[in-house]
């Protein structure tokens, strides 16, 4: 499974592309993409919203799922997804 | 502390207007990415993992409190409550949006500070001494040739689109605490054999995927020449620099393939056209700038080493910190006192904005309103009286800013790693959290001395891995993180580079090959030797032995 994630232009914060092509902030709301074809399809979408101002370096990626909770794949990917493992930072999760 | 000039005020202001319309374009669509990306970078804005990334910059690491109570604001207001003080003597914030960029940068000029060439193929923020004017065995203050460096480099535009970014570093000591050594080029005052007072100058040193030591271009330049000279490696630079491989771009890797003799020799000749030219720096200019350092209004005291001595005899707490975290002053009565950014578990250099106004508040107190940040991620109060020593101490304890660690095994360089960075391949903070929560006896940290644990999470080496006593290179198999140790790097008057001690480990393996480390050198070391003259004496053998081969290095010993 895929997902596209990026940065909103106007805050930098991490986004995921939803099912209707808008930019969400939790993984949980994110579209999930399940072949190749889809991916392809909803990344060049994902283009459009760059031409659009909308969000910044928008790309794919892989997503499993653990005990019924999307998680992505990479290490660096999961950072994106919910925040620094580390702590100081009063809104972090800290979930790796 | 400097204070802004009438140009410094106008440039700062006329900038700041200057990127609120470049935002203004961009979030309307005018500019793309590509487009704002180099003028974004020119102020010091980033995109990382979770946010933008604002950093500014704190020249040669001086802070007023009135500036330092700014970073706080920042942090509140326009942050998530804390900034992040970096090796080169700046602090970041993590999670700036870029709509309020603007705002931010009109705030901190106010405060006469700025992101300007913070990022960017510029010369970047130059970093100084955080002892400087009051180290007891420092030439000359190099604050006002750091100052000097900064008005000729900012936004001159033959500097500006360098092939890359471009690291200068000053110290007016003998004894290096700013690693000038890994600059590209590095400025080390020293007296001549007519006892004139001039600068060592060092070239192509930095660290990064290929570290170089920097050499010595020029034995003793007159401070007269200083702008000439430095403009003529600059131009030499310009010319021969790398444009087409960013990983060969830095002035480094151009001084060792055409060898030091053939840049020398590029920059004599360049710098023989314009040595007496408008860039000879007359005796009046430097003596302007110096005008504009406010100098501190010292008491007329004298050292109380008795009464010092009676509390700490007393106190073996107070004790522990008067000897790692207390520094002499060159005035009778003063001391400097170096503030610890490393108490157990907390990321290095991390400091939130209420603790950022508390210190703030002491330094207006206790240090004549002034604040250094140093490159191993600590602030330094620069003149205490000594009579306030001990107040200070129960007040920075409160804050738990008074941990005696100062050049000890858990005062930590660490980058952000891959917590926030984009170009990181793994997490640095949590092996300095483990470590720092690892070395927490005081007593074992004064018995283990001197010593320096440097952690970068990529081969960027923005943590100083390579010149750590012991160096950590966190890398990436095949999707898990690892951590590639190296030992006796050093970035002092005698700098070395690391040499690597076997394969990478994972995370949880760390702390317990560091502390095996730290235990082989108890075991071998002749009295007075520091880890470093351990390491240079008996070899990286034991230590390899130790760590990777523990039932046979028993045996041996």
């Amino acid at each position: 499974m895929q997902m596209i994630i990026a940065n909103r232009l106007t805050d930098g914060r991490v986004v995921f592309m939803d099912d209707a092509g808008d930019w969400v902030n939790e993984i949980a709301d994110g579209l999930l993409l399940v072949s190749r074809q889809d991916a392809d399809e909803h990344l060049s979408a994902a283009q459009q919203a760059v031409e659009e101002n909308r969000v910044v370096d928008p790309y794919l990626i892989d997503v499993a799922a653990d005990a019924g909770r999307r998680r992505p794949v990479l290490v660096r990917e999961r950072i994106r997804a919910f925040g620094p493992s580390v702590g100081l930072v009063p809104q972090s999760r800290g979930v790796i | 502390m400097y204070r802004y000039d009438e140009f410094d005020h106008k440039l700062v202001a006329e900038r700041a207007r200057q990127f609120r319309r470049q935002v203004k374009r961009r979030l309307s669509g005018e500019l793309t990415e590509d487009q704002f990306k180099p003028l974004r970078l020119m102020n010091g804005l980033y995109m990382q993992l979770h946010a933008y990334m604002l950093r500014v910059n704190v020249p040669y690491g001086s802070l007023s409190s009135r500036q330092l109570r700014k970073f706080a604001h920042i942090a509140r207001t326009y942050d998530r409550d804390f900034g992040h003080f970096t090796t080169r003597q700046n602090i970041q914030y993590n999670w700036i949006k870029l709509e309020d960029v603007p705002d931010i940068l009109e705030e901190l000029a106010e405060v006469e500070v700025t992101a300007i060439q913070s990022s960017g193929n510029c010369v970047r923020n130059i970093t100084s001494d955080h002892y400087a004017g009051r180290a007891r065995d420092e030439l000359a203050d190099p604050r006002v040739y750091a100052e000097l460096l900064r008005q000729y480099t900012i936004l001159n535009p033959e500097f500006s689109y360098l092939p890359r970014k471009f690291k200068i570093a000053l110290t007016g000591s003998p004894r290096d605490r700013a690693a000038v050594a890994l600059h590209d080029i590095g400025l080390r005052m020293h007296r001549n054999e007519a006892g004139e007072t001039g600068f060592e100058v060092l070239v192509g040193g930095g660290q990064g995927r290929t570290p170089f030591i920097a050499h010595t271009i020029r034995e003793w330049l007159a401070p007269e020449h200083l702008l000439s000279y430095v403009e003529s490696i600059l131009r030499v630079y310009n010319m021969y620099g790398r444009r087409d491989n960013m990983h060969k771009a830095r002035i480094k890797i151009i001084v060792n393939q055409m060898g030091l003799d053939r840049y020398r020799e590029l920059v004599e000749a360049d710098w023989e056209q314009i040595r007496d030219s408008v860039l000879k720096v007359p005796q009046a200019e430097v003596d302007r700038i110096n005008a504009y350092f406010e100098p501190p209004e010292y008491e007329c005291l004298a050292d109380i080493p008795d009464e010092l001595n009676d509390v700490r005899a007393r106190i073996p707490e107070f004790d522990q910190w008067m000897s790692a975290n207390v520094a002499e002053h060159r005035v009778p009565g003063y001391s400097i006192v170096n503030i610890s950014l490393k108490a157990p578990g907390l990321p290095p250099g991390d400091m939130t904005a209420d603790t950022m106004d508390a210190v703030a508040d002491l330094a207006d107190r206790y240090s004549l309103d002034e604040i250094r940040v140093n490159h191993r991620q600590n602030l330094s109060f620069v003149d205490v009286r000594q009579l306030d020593l001990f107040t200070l101490w129960k007040k920075l304890k409160l804050l738990d800013l008074a941990t005696p660690n100062i050049q000890t095994v858990s005062d930590i360089i660490c980058c952000p790693g891959l917590d926030y960075c984009n170009l990181a391949n793994s997490r640095s903070i949590p092996i300095a959290q483990d470590l720092s929560r690892h070395f927490v006896d005081v007593d074992h940290l004064a018995l283990v001395g001197d010593f320096t644990i440097n952690i970068s999470g990529c081969m960027n080496a923005c943590g100083h891995h390579h010149v750590g006593n012991i160096g950590i290179l966190g890398v990436n198999k095949r999707g898990k993180e690892y951590f590639q140790l190296t030992l006796g790097g050093s970035s002092d008057e005698n700098a070395s580079l690391g040499d690597r001690l076997g394969r990478a480990l994972p995370q949880d393996e760390v702390p317990a090959a560091v502390e095996t480390i730290v235990d082989t050198y108890l075991a071998i070391r002749l009295d007075g030797e520091r880890f470093l003259d351990t390491y240079r004496r008996a070899g990286i053998a034991p230590f390899r032995e130790a760590v990777y081969n523990p039932v046979q290095a028993r045996a041996v010993a």
